[in-house]
This record gives C-alpha cells, sequence and structure tokens, in this order.
C-alpha cells in the first residue's frame, strides 16, 4: 500500500500547513465578515419571534431537527451544542480547516497518483488552479458564498446541486484538458455548462436587512481566500507527493 | 508483442495499474468521507463546529 500511504503523508502534511495559514488569513479577511452577518441574522430572528417559535415548534415533529436547518431558520436551538465566542470557536474552525484541507489533499493526491507521471510543485499548483475551479469557481456561479443573515432555500437541493455541480464540472476539465479528441473535448464542455443550464436551486426573494456592500465583500474575500488555499495546497501536495513516492 | 508489454513493464514500477486504481479509489473515499463530515453533515453539533469553515469554503449552509 505504498502508493496509498503516500498520498496519505503528503494530504495530512499538506494540510496541517495549509489549514492553518488558512485559518490566520480567514481569522482578518472572512470570519470578521461572518461575525458582523451574524449581526443582522440575530437582529432578524430577534423582530421575528412569532416566526422563529413557529419554526422551532415545527422542528419538535422532525426527527431530531435535522431537517429544521433546510427551513430557512439558523439554528442555534438551545438544545444544540455550539462552540462558545472566541477561542473555542476559533479553535474548531481550525479544526475543520485543517480537516478540509486533508480531505481535498487526498482527492490531489489521488489524481497524481491516477496520472502516474512525477510531480512536482508546478504540476501541483496547475491541479490546485483545476480544483479552485471545480471546488469554488463552479459551484459558486450559482451558489455563490453565502453571509449568515441571508435568506437561503432548503438546504438539501442546494447540497445536491453543489455535489452534481463539482463532479460535472471535474469530469468536464478532465475530459477537456487530459483527453486530446474532439469528442472528448466537446463532451467535456457540455458537462462544464449542463449544471448551469439546469440551473441552481432558486434563491429566496425575501428582504434581508444585510447590506448589499457586505455581501460583495464576503463574496470577493471568500473566493480570494479559497484561491489563494488551492494555490498553496496545489503546489505544497505536488512537492511533498514527489517527495513521500519517491 | 508478448515480449514488448514484458519489457515496456518492466521500465514502470512494480506496482501494477489495477494496484494504483484501488489505492488512488481509497484515498478519494477517505477524503469524500472527511469533507462530507466537515462541510455537509445535518447533525447540528458538526454544522455548529465546522460553521465558520462552511462559509468560507462557499459549502451549502443552514
Amino acid at each position: 500500500m505504498s502508493i496509498f500511504r503516500s498520498i496519505v503523508f503528503t494530504a495530512v502534511a499538506a494540510g496541517l500547513v495549509v489549514g492553518l495559514i488558512v485559518t490566520a488569513i480567514q481569522h482578518f479577511g472572512v470570519v470578521p465578515l461572518i461575525l458582523r452577518g451574524e449581526v443582522y441574522e440575530q437582529a432578524a430572528e430577534a423582530a421575528a419571534p412569532v416566526a422563529m417559535a413557529d419554526s422551532h415548534s415545527a422542528e419538535g415533529h422532525d426527527a431530531q431537527g435535522h431537517e429544521g436547518q433546510g427551513q430557512g431558520g439558523h439554528d442555534h436551538g438551545a438544545e444544540a451544542w455550539e462552540p462558545s465566542p472566541g477561542l473555542e470557536r476559533n479553535a474548531f474552525t481550525a479544526a475543520a480547516n485543517i480537516l478540509t484541507a486533508i480531505g481535498f489533499s487526498l482527492l490531489l493526491g489521488a489524481a497524481f497518483a491516477l496520472r502516474g507521471k512525477a510531480v512536482t510543485w508546478r504540476e501541483g499548483l496547475l491541479w490546485g488552479l483545476a480544483g479552485f475551479v471545480v471546488f469554488m469557481v463552479a459551484p459558486g456561479l450559482g451558489l455563490p458564498p453565502e453571509l449568515p443573515g441571508m435568506p437561503a432555500s432548503e438546504l438539501g437541493p442546494r447540497q445536491a446541486w453543489w455535489i452534481g455541480t463539482v463532479v460535472a464540472t471535474a469530469a468536464g476539465l478532465g475530459l477537456v484538458l487530459l483527453k486530446r479528441t474532439p469528442w472528448a473535448a466537446v463532451l467535456g464542455l457540455v458537462l462544464i455548462v449542463a449544471p448551469h443550464v439546469v440551473g441552481a436551486p432558486a434563491m429566496l426573494d425575501e428582504a434581508t436587512n444585510v447590506p448589499e456592500s457586505l455581501v460583495h465583500q464576503f463574496v470577493v474575500t471568500v473566493t480570494l481566500t479559497s484561491f489563494l488555499f488551492w494555490v498553496l495546497l496545489g503546489s505544497l501536495s505536488g512537492a511533498l507527493y514527489r517527495r513521500f513516492s519517491a | 508483442m508478448a515480449f514488448h508489454q514484458t519489457s515496456s513493464g518492466a521500465a514502470a514500477p512494480a506496482t501494477t495499474s489495477l494496484s494504483i486504481a484501488v489505492q488512488a479509489g481509497l484515498a478519494v473515499l477517505l477524503g469524500i468521507l472527511i469533507l462530507g463530515t466537515v462541510g455537509f453533515s445535518h447533525v447540528e453539533a458538526f454544522h455548529n463546529a465546522a460553521h465558520d469553515t462552511r462559509h468560507a469554503n462557499a459549502f451549502p449552509c443552514h
């Protein structure tokens, strides 16, 4: 299992480094914007106590309230555990970022292994750019990054569209870039466009107090941070995989 | 023909392409398991723990 071991070692090392770097960047970029969004979210919840009470009583009939998250309300139910603000919340964010980076690096390592060619940091960087297109740009066209407090439709269909778009874009990019036949290019381009022709689940037209400028700033910051994440993760995964698989 | 295959195989590492595919497939499964738990699980405690990461990665949230 030496290839699997190389992929896992690469992913853990790259994920730790990139996860921690991105956590530091998010701390000054994305996280303050999320906290500002939550102020509007909590103000909206406080202004509509009847609606909230309704949604909470409805959740009581659901299976453990798991579906409750999809009902539009941001679930800070009294019974649900959540990290306390400050250090604990930041620590969980750091852990989640590291795990996310490890997960994505495992996919990159699998791609390196399947390609079978010698990988350098530069090939890794190109794979990272592809990851940025597949996991951020393509799903973001239909479902832009959301700030807390923005009205959102039911969760399940959005997750399904996100996953479908990622799979179709990855397959499409692979066909266009890695196969050298015209039919593969045509099929690949169709796969890349298809999810957007089908269309993402519609956004709710509910009024929100979240300012447009804050939303715009959030989308730009998330996209730039993600770009940096993929550039770092791709090139570091490439460099480390070369070392571990040697 | 058979000779050709043997000699080209000897130039490559001893790992067969099937073995590579299985090991890469395992890595993909592990990656999807981790990403699914952190980014997509409906369990509220996981959602709350990874809340900021989900928003920062534009995973569908709430």
